[in-house]
């Protein structure tokens, strides 16, 4: 849409409650793992900052313009849409293998009752054929 | 990989086996894959969030402010190189990046942003509230300033100009909010307790010491009922 960049988006929003949340950094556990998984790698000298907040960046402005809800729940999914898209142009964890993953948990989760924790297993790997 | 195995839901399921959202299984075949090619150790992990939540807050750049209004020589400091004055205390970037101090005066009130994201000085203000995160703050902080500090609760004398600074990755501000009055004898410690995180922004002053009274007040008028 012509003309409609991240402050144009931003500026239609409703008033927002300047609130303090509390010292939650956190909303859900999730968050902090990708949080620490971002300063880790980039700590480990896996990448830049500043490349870091230019892939972080791009996703926050894309999903401005998107119009997704001004949150921190958006914020920590641009948090997480940046931080695949950045191991996986770097060959850390390539996009193939995120599927791959993300499938061998979801079966993990599955034969894992109640209640249990959910571990990964080999077999997990071999399960369903992708679709 | 199972020691967050609160992950399932609570909520009762036709079936008895676990399930995981979307997101968490994207979360944790992130990790698996980053832990298991050894990119990261999940104790690094732990200890990364330990700090953020425990170790690193706004109390250390309430020290860095309470320091300057009561040292004149670390004012001078601070003023000449903010970076090594606050490293000087401990409070270095993980991310290398610069910390400059901003001071606020009659003249000049200065505000804080990141209009890209969400760059912040994490060693002496810990991790950055939602507000400051949102598209709305980032947006109109620079638009319209003196009505988002009103919403604030912040409203400044037309004379005094307001300045906003927008970080980059390298380059973090910390804000140094001008010494309430009627705090000339006050300890360094005292003075600590005056400066909010919202002040180190920019977009509140730090308390007045009847403000803190009253916010002692208030805390007792709830905790009463």
């Amino acid at each position: 849409m012509p003309g409609r960049d991240c402050k144009a988006a931003g500026a239609g929003i409703e008033p927002v409650i300047w609130d303090n949340e509390g010292q939650v950094a956190f909303g859900e556990p999730w968050q902090a793992q990708i949080f620490s998984m971002t300063v880790a790698l980039h700590e480990a000298g896996l990448f830049g900052w500043s490349t870091w907040a230019e892939v972080f960046s791009g996703r926050r402005r894309a999903s401005s313009v998107e119009g997704k809800p001004d949150t921190s729940q958006t914020y920590y999914e641009d948090w997480l849409d940046a931080l695949e898209t950045l191991t996986a142009s770097l060959d850390l964890a390539p996009q193939a293998e995120q599927a791959r993953y993300r499938k061998a948990w979801r079966d993990a989760a599955e034969r894992t009752k109640h209640g249990h924790p959910i571990e990964l297993q080999p077999a997990d790997f071999h399960g369903r054929l992708h679709p | 990989m199972s020691e967050h195995d609160h992950h399932h839901h609570d909520h009762d399921h036709d079936d008895d086996h676990s399930h995981l959202s979307e997101t968490e299984l994207r979360v944790r075949a992130l990790e698996s894959i980053l832990v298991g090619k050894g990119y990261v150790d999940p104790e690094a992990l732990e200890a990364i969030l330990q700090t953020y939540e425990e170790k690193v807050g706004p109390r250390n750049g309430a020290r860095v402010v309470a320091r300057a209004w009561s040292d004149p020589q670390f004012m001078e400091w601070l003023q000449r190189d903010s970076t090594a004055a606050i490293a000087s205390m401990d409070y270095t970037g993980r991310q290398g990046e610069h910390i400059v101090a901003l001071f606020n005066t009659p003249e000049v009130h200065n505000v804080v942003v990141c209009t890209l994201c969400s760059c912040y000085p994490w060693p002496v203000l810990g991790l950055p509230p939602a507000w400051y995160k949102s598209a709305a703050y980032r947006s109109r902080i620079v638009i319209e300033p003196r009505k988002v500090l009103a919403e604030f609760g912040l409203t400044l004398p037309d004379e005094t100009k307001v300045r906003v600074w927008d970080s980059t990755s390298e380059m973090r501000y910390i804000v140094i909010p001008m010494r309430p009055a009627g705090t000339e004898r006050w300890s360094v410690e005292q003075l600590e307790e005056l400066v909010i995180r919202d002040s180190m922004i920019g977009v509140r002053l730090a308390n007045s010491p009847e403000a803190t009274e009253s916010t002692i007040t208030n805390w007792s008028t709830s905790n009463a009922r």
